[in-house]
Formats: C-alpha cells, structure tokens, sequence
C-alpha cells in the first residue's frame, strides 16, 4: 500500500507546522522523515495516521484519498515515542485490543497475540503489566499491538527515542529484519540521522515544515539539494561559503596555493577513527577525520601549525544563511554547485 | 543530640497534630457514639425504626440514589470537556463548578425558594402544569444536586490531565470508536479519581441540611431527610432518636468510604 501526501498544509496558531508537503511513499517500502525538533516530520506522521486533520492538501493511502476518513477507519498501525502502554491491562490484553473491537473470536485472538508475541520476543511475558517491563519490551509490545490487525501501513513516531543507545540499536536492526520478513510500508519518524540511514531505503529531510529533499541515503550524502541537507545528513565543516565533509578535509604539513593553515586544538581518538580539530587564523573552528595510521604519519600534536586542503567542497549559491564565521573567503575550488535540486523520490 | 532534639521535634509534631485532630474531629464524635448507646441498644434503634425515622433514612437514600448518579456522569462529562477540549467557555465553567464552594447552603436553598416559589419566576408556570418543585421531593433533589456538583468535577479533572492523551490516540489508531475508546481506555484509568468523587458527592448529599431544609418544608413522614429528622428531635428534646439518626448518618458516608478502600485494595493486590 503506497502512500501519498499531496501538497499537506497544517497550521497550529501561529506557527506552520506543515507548509504545502509533498510525499510519496512507495508500496512496501521502509522510508525515514528526518528532521530537527519542529521540523513538521511527526505532524505529518500523524496527518498521515489520520491523528491531525490538514489546513489544506490530501493524504492518499493506496490511491484512496483518505483524508476525510477517521483514524479508527484508516487501519493504520501507529507506533509512540512513549509507548502509549494501556496501562491498566495486561501484554496480552493490549496486543489483542484491536482484535477485541474487531469482535474476533476469543481463541483466534489468543493464537494471534501468542503468534505475535513470539515475533516481538515476548513469549513469556503475557501475563505482566506495561509497567513491569522494561522500555525496550514495552515499545516491542506496542509494535506488536499495532501489527495485531494487520495494518495497511505502519507509522512509528521517534520509535526508539526515548530508549537508551544500546537498546535502540538492537530494536532497530530488528526493526529491519522485521520489515523484512513482513514487507508492511512502514514510515518513521527520526531526528538521528544515523538511525535514518541505517534503517530506512528512502529518507525524506524536513526542515521548517518543508521538505528539503529525498532519496537514499547515499544520494543525500552525494548529491545534497543544499546546506541544510548537506549539514544535517552527515558531520559537515563550513568554511565561508563552502561545506566541505570532515574526510574530504586533507591535512599536510607544508604549504601550498590551496592550503589554508590551521593549529591543532585537539585530538580525538575514536578507534580506528580520529577526530582532530582546528582552528583557522579567523577563528573558524574546523575538524578532520583522519584515520589512526594517517595520524602517526603526520605525527600531530595538540598546538602544533598543520596545512588543510579540501579534497572536494560543495557551495550553495543563492539561498545561503547568515554566516557567523565572518566573511573571509579562504582558497577553496568549489568544484560541485548543483544548487536547488527538486526534491524528488 | 543533634538526632535527638529532631526525635523530639518530630514526636511533637505528632502529638500536636494528633491532639488537634482529636478535640477538633474525634471527640465530638466519640461523645456521640457514646451517648447513642449510653442506654443500650434498645432506645436509638426503636427511634429510627419509627415510621418517620424510617421514611427519614429512605428518602435520603433516595436523595443520594438520584442525585449522585447525575453528578457523576455530569461530572464525568463535564471534566471532559474541561481536559480535553479547549476552548473559551472552559474558564467560565470553571468558575461556575465551584460556586455552590463558594455559596452557604443556606443561601443556595433561598434561591430555589426565588425561582420555584409560587411568586417565583418559574414557579407559577410550573404549577400550572401541574409540576410542584417546592415543599416536595423534586426541589430536595435539586438542592442536593447543587451543593454537590463540584465533587466529581473537581476529582476527575486532575486525573485526567495526567493520565494524557497518547493511549486514547493508540486505541483510536486500533479501530476503536470514541464510546469504545471511552469506556476500554478513559473510564478505567480515570476511575478512582471519579470513585473518590462518589464517595465525596454521596458523603455531601447525606449531610446537606441547609438548602434542603429550606426547599423542603421539612414535613416529618413526608418531606424530611435523616439531617432535618435530628434537626427536629434535638429541637424537641427526643435526644435518643437525634443521636440514632446522627450515628446512622455517619455510619453511611463513613461506609461508602470504607467501600471504596476495600475495592481499590482488591485491586490493587
């Protein structure tokens, strides 16, 4: 069941949450919305679920337009940040929920439940209470309850962001292997692109209401439509007008007509990677991924003058922000300026 | 010495506390039990067993059997409307819920007498159709319905607010209509907020004397509830059937209470 959001406008007072949005989600797929706190991603999530009523623009599930339709109508799963556990029941009671207000038969429901409790690894725990279980098993239990009557889609609004890191990174490789295995067009909401890129197929960026763009992974890293794609998707360094990625920046120890000299304020030794920042004569603070072996050739230390050199540095003419790094133009060759792409699936 | 003085500073506390509690709350009580069955059993039972004790006690259960339920779905209802959908009028509402708070009962009986009465604005209407309020049990119901308006209101609110709207929302996404999601999902996390009102509201309309005993007439068999019934057999010096009357009236409310109590332990074993 693909989904379409067409032109999806959603005002609350006076603060545009939504602003003419365009979507399109393709059968079976599994797609990220990415965006900073405000950005309108779980408003339009719950646009979608039926949730929020839209100012203007439609939602099409399957090619119905259902954005008259209400939400106990849209057969939706919707999956909370915070679990939304009916609290005064027990596991079984909340996963077979919408099989009891579809009147299902009482055995049928129990072999369902059982069915998916297995699936979301909580075969034992029937019988608890939400708040006997821990929050990495209560948001498996909600997914479990939203997937009990088969939904057309599913929709997880910041499904794992109120879990600690390591449980999140187990929930969403299995979040995954799930979708996988169940091929349900799923949608989520994220503000942690490392969480976007690692689960989704197709990731749609917003910003301010908008969407910035969208498109696999790899091709919002390559090809980012602007800054703000550019620097939310991906660690990113601006100097002046160019954005250049952190492993795009070389460091040398002598200078060249393209070099720009910088002191070593700090380095960071993350494994395998390390981080080691700069800062520039203006002032502009400035980092570059190197690896441990590049490091011990150069021999860096923290204070010492290095020489940096852009590999490769995309600017965006046009609709830039407001600098607050000053004005000063360094000897960058912005060698890519494919500015203002549509954003397209 | 440090702890020490705090030990003593904390048994101090308790025993002030205590001592308050009991000459302000216990004693009058303790004095009443205890001159109810001074004489036995025998003389407070034979008075509430009398015709008008009887009719006494039925009519004010009566009372708490119409006037609690409609305040609670009222209540109910009305701290919907409240939490969940905001608009101007709440604040107006709000205010209005706890003017029977805010009004002696007394003054609330007198204007009942205003609007019902037979010069009253919807008094002689009435009559005319054949509808008598005052003097009767329909104006008792009424005062006892005003003065315990605020009860269920003013329990069910708070809970509400922090119970959210997340697993209303998650049952609606899961085929639930609004009634369904009402009474699977917003009735049983909100209930022992409203039971407390209940509890509250019946305690309320049991000892209402002010505003009923000017509605009513306060005619013994006819329109007399247990508070007006000790009302006039104090005022006549049948001490035996005030203290009864008194006893049986808190026996009552402290009995919803206790109910209460025992269900939520049940529940919560």
């Amino acid at each position: 069941m693909g989904i379409t959001v067409e032109g999806a406008s959603k005002r609350f007072g006076d603060f545009q949450a939504l602003n003419d949005v365009s979507i399109e989600v393709p059968n079976g797929s599994l797609t990220a919305l990415l965006g900073p706190s405000g950005s309108g991603k779980s408003t339009l999530l719950r646009a979608i679920a039926g949730l929020e009523t839209l100012d203007g623009g439609r939602v099409l599930i399957d090619d119905e337009d259902v954005s008259t339709k209400p939400v106990q109508k849209r057969e939706v799963g919707f999956v909370f940040q915070h679990y939304a556990a009916f609290k005064h029941m027990t596991v079984f009671e909340n996963v077979g929920f919408g099989l009891k207000i579809r009147k299902w038969d009482k055995t049928k429901v129990a072999d369902r439940v059982h069915e998916l409790l297995q699936l979301v690894q909580l075969g034992g725990l029937a019988d608890r209470y939400p708040s006997q279980l821990s929050g990495g098993q209560r948001q498996r239990m909600a997914l479990a309850r939203a997937l009990a009557v088969q939904p057309q889609v599913l929709l997880l609004d910041e499904p794992f962001g109120a879990l600690d890191a390591k449980v999140r990174k187990d929930l969403r490789t299995w979040l995954r292997q799930l979708h996988e295995e169940m091929h349900v067009t799923t949608i989520f909401v994220t503000h942690d692109q490392e969480e976007a890129m690692d689960v989704a197929e197709q990731l749609v960026v917003m910003n301010e209401g908008r969407v910035e763009q969208s498109g696999s992974a790899d091709d919002l890293y390559e090809n980012p439509a602007n800054e703000f794609v550019m620097s939310f998707v991906g660690e990113v360094n601006r100097i002046g007008d160019a954005y250049v990625r952190p492993h795009d920046m070389e460091v040398v120890l002598d200078a060249d007509e393209r070099t720009q000299e910088g002191m070593v304020q700090r380095i960071v030794a993350l494994g395998f990677e390390i981080r080691v920042e700069f800062v520039l004569a203006d002032g502009t603070e400035i980092w570059a991924q190197l690896t441990r072996p590049e490091l011990q050739r150069l021999e860096l230390r923290e204070g010492q003058i290095a020489y940096l050199r852009p590999v490769q540095a995309k600017s965006f003419n046009g609709s830039s922000p407001s600098s607050d790094h000053g004005a000063s133009t360094p000897p960058v060759a912005p060698d890519e300026g494919d500015a203002e792409k549509p954003a397209a699936v | 010495m440090r702890s020490a003085s705090s030990t003593r500073s904390r048994w101090g506390l308790r025993a002030l506390g205590l001592g308050y509690l009991t000459l302000l709350l216990l004693a009058p009580l303790v004095a009443i039990f205890y001159k109810t069955f001074e004489h036995g059993l025998a003389p407070p039972l034979d008075a509430i067993t009398s015709p008008d004790g009887l009719h006494a006690l039925k009519l004010s259960l009566l009372m708490v059997a119409i006037a609690v339920p409609l305040n609670t779905i009222f209540g109910v209802g009305c701290a919907l409307l409240l939490v969940r959908h905001k608009w101007k009028g709440n604040a107006v509402i709000d205010a209005v819920i706890n003017l029977p708070f805010a009004i002696s009962p007394v003054v609330i009986g007198l204007s009942l007498f205003l609007l019902y009465g037979t010069k009253g604005w919807l008094g002689p209407t009435l009559a005319e159709n054949g509808i008598e309020i005052l003097f009767s049990v329909p104006g008792m119901v009424l005062a006892s319905i005003f003065v315990s308006v605020p009860f269920v209101v003013r329990e069910t609110v708070p809970v509400l607010q922090e119970i959210g709207t997340e697993q209303e929302q998650a049952a609606s996404t899961l085929g639930a209509n609004a009634w369904q999601t009402f009474r699977r999902i917003t009735l049983p996390s909100i209930r022992w907020g409203v039971a407390y009102g209940v509890v509250l509201s019946t305690a309320r309309v049991l000892g209402e004397f002010g505003a009923v005993s000017i509605v009513s007439g306060s005619r013994s068999g006819e329109t007399e509830t247990l508070p007006l019934f000790v009302k006039k057999a104090f005022d006549n010096f049948e001490f035996p059937a005030a203290y009864g009357a008194s006893v049986l009236l808190a026996v009552l409310a402290l009995s919803t209470l206790l109910a209460m109590n025992v269900l939520k332990r049940k529940e919560d074993a």
